[in-house]
């Protein structure tokens, strides 16, 4: 037990001190300390990382600006009908960014768009995460410890891992999304199903490094189950890697929404930033060079997308001290 | 050292191949241990192949939805109509059936037939496969070449100048999306508008008026400018962020040390010994990023009306016409799955150090 408590690393000021102390703390208060202590630690190295930083005011922004929505934009005016303007009106004071083909402010368009953005990005990602996560997990679990079928469970999950990561990821997310039926819920699948594999090679790769420790033995030894190891030893372990993955999944996930769209297999009664390029592209918004249609929406998905790769690169470097820039 | 590839920032996240190749002389022969490795390589890539087929036919027949009635969605069909198309697709005969006679037509080369354009899918695809290999392939070795410069330079000294704003760039490019990039180039280049001139064609390979073979090529390189600049800033950023980090590995390395106290000049010691180890798992990396240049040519061709299988796929998605959709996700896939084959047959060539 008080190996335990005196195991917190050397940057965890005073916690020797109060180990040892006339009137010793609970252990929970003390697990709760270095918790606190780490996440500070955590908060320091990041804030360290300037790019960070700012792709996470700026994601923030983007994310309160989603949220808040409703209230910002008048929803009936984003109907074809209820179009306050005239049809590619310039960017003015009353239409910042100007309006489409159907007189409908594209700021607001935008504005309302960033909400399905999102919720696909965030949610195909989830999709891919859990789903990465578990294949990862149980091929590097079994692998390392689950004898002979384990081994053959293990191998079978990372061929079928390796097959899903050769495939062309566009095409096989288009097909799906062809051949189900339209709507947002089967872009997200369709994107979470084709994202994957890179996730559960990364977490294969971190379960073996984990599985490999002495306290994970110790568990075993202890009688604790596969079931329990995963989800007490290896999981909180492998929890790290998988949210740098994860931020920087939902930037793959966003601009793909956006490629599904214009390929026309989105989901047409949304608005989604893809869809109104592929409107801004229908509509010949090209041909006769009405670029307020096209530069914005572009360079929303183009933002959005850098600021969760920063995010995700900031953490990764936090997380894998390899990784940190000389600076 | 395993996590390594998926951490390079683009989102590759394979392990080169053979990474864990045996080091113990002991045992059979060595032409015994490569034959075994080739013949491994080869059954993996046989396996990948069938499963891409099998996944191909069940992919479009299975799931939910009809494919007749996909197929003739938003159009006034009568029943008659509908019949007739399943008996012309085969789709009133048993699933069993069906399966049976795609997989002889596969062996003879045969993908079944086009609903849009009335012709054999694999008659489109062959007419169709040169512009994309050269679209593609210029594209992919222009921008290995930018990506691995500048990768280079950007690992070596990381945290540098050079490699920050070399970083920042290659992140920005990535991060946008590929379609919306080639339009602004041909609002930007092409249309015309505003102050630009259009310098250059808004889509299509070749200028219908040119004449002769000089004249074909000089306006089949013209028509290439933009579409090839689209897909070398989407793509080199993942060679520059795999040749980066692959460098940073090497940068730590004994040998380099011993090549410093030879008295090298840093130069040297770069050109001579970092590169061409660091140059080794980026050959194989490179090989498995195929699929996303695949990705990328889709949307290019689409944008530029360039005439490939790109473009073909974006067609039969428009219909759709599920027959040419899958008859291209099998040869995309099949495509990628050998160009990876060759990879890993290559790779031992070109390192002793996993040789089998």
């Amino acid at each position: 037990m008080s190996a335990a408590t005196e195991a917190p690393g050397p940057g965890v000021p005073g916690g020797d001190a109060n180990g040892r102390g006339p009137a010793p703390a609970s252990p929970r208060a003390l697990a709760r300390r270095r918790r606190a202590e780490a996440l500070r630690r955590f908060a320091r190295d990041y804030a360290r990382n300037r790019a960070g930083l700012l792709g996470l005011v700026a994601l923030s922004a983007i994310v309160l600006l989603a949220l808040f929505a409703p209230l910002l934009v008048d929803q009936s005016e984003l109907t074809v009908t209820g179009a306050p303007g005239q049809a590619y009106e310039p960017p003015s004071g009353e239409f910042p960014l100007g309006t489409d083909n159907f007189g409908r402010s594209i700021l607001d368009l935008i504005v309302w768009g960033s909400r399905v953005s999102l919720t696909v990005g965030f949610l195909a990602t989830v999709v891919s995460v859990v789903l990465g996560t578990l294949v990862g997990m149980t091929a590097g679990h079994f692998g390392a410890s689950g004898g002979t079928a384990g081994r053959i469970v293990s191998s079978v999950l990372m061929r079928v891992t390796d097959w899903f990561l050769v495939l062309p990821t566009l095409v096989l997310a288009v097909a799906l999304a062809a051949v189900l039926p339209r709507g947002t819920g089967t872009i997200i699948i369709a994107i979470g199903l084709t994202v994957w594999p890179a996730t559960a090679r990364l977490v294969r790769a971190q379960t073996l490094a984990v599985e490999a420790r002495p306290y994970v033995e110790r568990a075993r030894a202890l009688g604790g189950g596969h079931a329990h190891v995963m989800a007490w030893h290896v999981l909180p372990n492998v929890m790290p890697v998988v949210l740098a993955q994860t931020t920087l999944l939902v930037a793959t996930s966003i601009i793909a929404e956006s490629t599904l769209a214009f390929l026309g297999v989105g989901d047409p009664t949304t608005i989604s930033w893809g869809g109104i390029l592929e409107a801004a592209r229908t509509a010949g918004a090209i041909s006769s060079g009405i670029w307020w249609y096209m530069i914005p929406p572009g360079l929303a998905i183009a933002v959005v997308a850098l600021s969760f790769t920063l995010c995700g690169r900031a953490l990764e470097s936090v997380i894998n001290p390899r990784l940190r820039e000389q600076r | 050292m395993t996590s390594d590839p998926a951490t390079t920032g683009a989102p590759s996240g394979a392990e080169a191949p053979g990474a864990a190749a045996p080091a113990a002389p002991a045992g059979p022969g060595r032409a015994v241990r490569a034959a075994r490795y080739v013949a491994g390589r080869l059954a993996t890539a046989v396996f990948s192949l069938l499963a891409v087929v099998v996944a191909g036919f069940f992919l479009f027949r299975i799931l939910p939805g009809d494919p007749v009635r996909a197929m003739t969605e938003g159009r006034e069909v009568t029943a008659e109509q509908r019949e007739e198309l399943r008996r012309q697709f085969g789709l009133d005969q048993p699933l069993w059936q069906q399966f049976l006679d795609y997989l002889t037509g596969l062996l003879r080369l045969d993908l079944g037939t086009s609903f849009q354009f009335r012709e054999p899918v694999t008659e489109l695809i062959l007419e169709r496969l040169g512009p994309t290999v050269l679209l593609a392939g210029t594209g992919t070795v222009i921008a290995a070449l930018i990506g691995l410069l500048l990768g280079v330079r950007a690992g070596w000294r990381p945290g540098g100048r050079s490699d920050r704003a070399n970083s920042a760039v290659a992140l920005f490019f990535w991060s946008v999306p590929t379609f919306w990039l080639g339009l602004l180039l041909i609002v930007a280049f092409a249309s015309g508008r505003g102050f630009m001139p259009g310098l250059f064609p808004t889509g299509g390979m070749v200028d219908p008026a040119a004449s002769g073979p000089v004249e074909t090529v000089l306006s089949t390189v013209w028509h290439m400018v933009l579409p090839v600049t689209t897909m070398v800033a989407v793509i080199y950023a993942q060679y520059l962020m795999i040749m980066r980090s692959s460098l940073m590995d090497e940068r730590g390395a004994d040998y380099l040390t011993t090549a410093r106290a030879k008295g090298l000049r840093d130069a040297l010691v770069r050109r001579r010994h970092a590169v061409p180890n660091a140059l080794l798992p980026t050959v194989t990396l490179i090989f498995l990023n195929l699929g996303q240049v695949v990705s990328g040519v889709i949307l290019v061709e689409t944008v530029f009306s360039w005439p490939g299988l790109g473009q073909l796929f974006y067609s039969g998605l428009r219909v759709p016409d599920l027959g040419l959709v899958q008859g291209l996700f099998v040869v995309f896939a099949a495509s990628v799955i050998l160009m990876n084959l060759l990879a890993d047959l290559v790779y031992p060539l070109l390192d002793p150090r996993v040789r089998p």
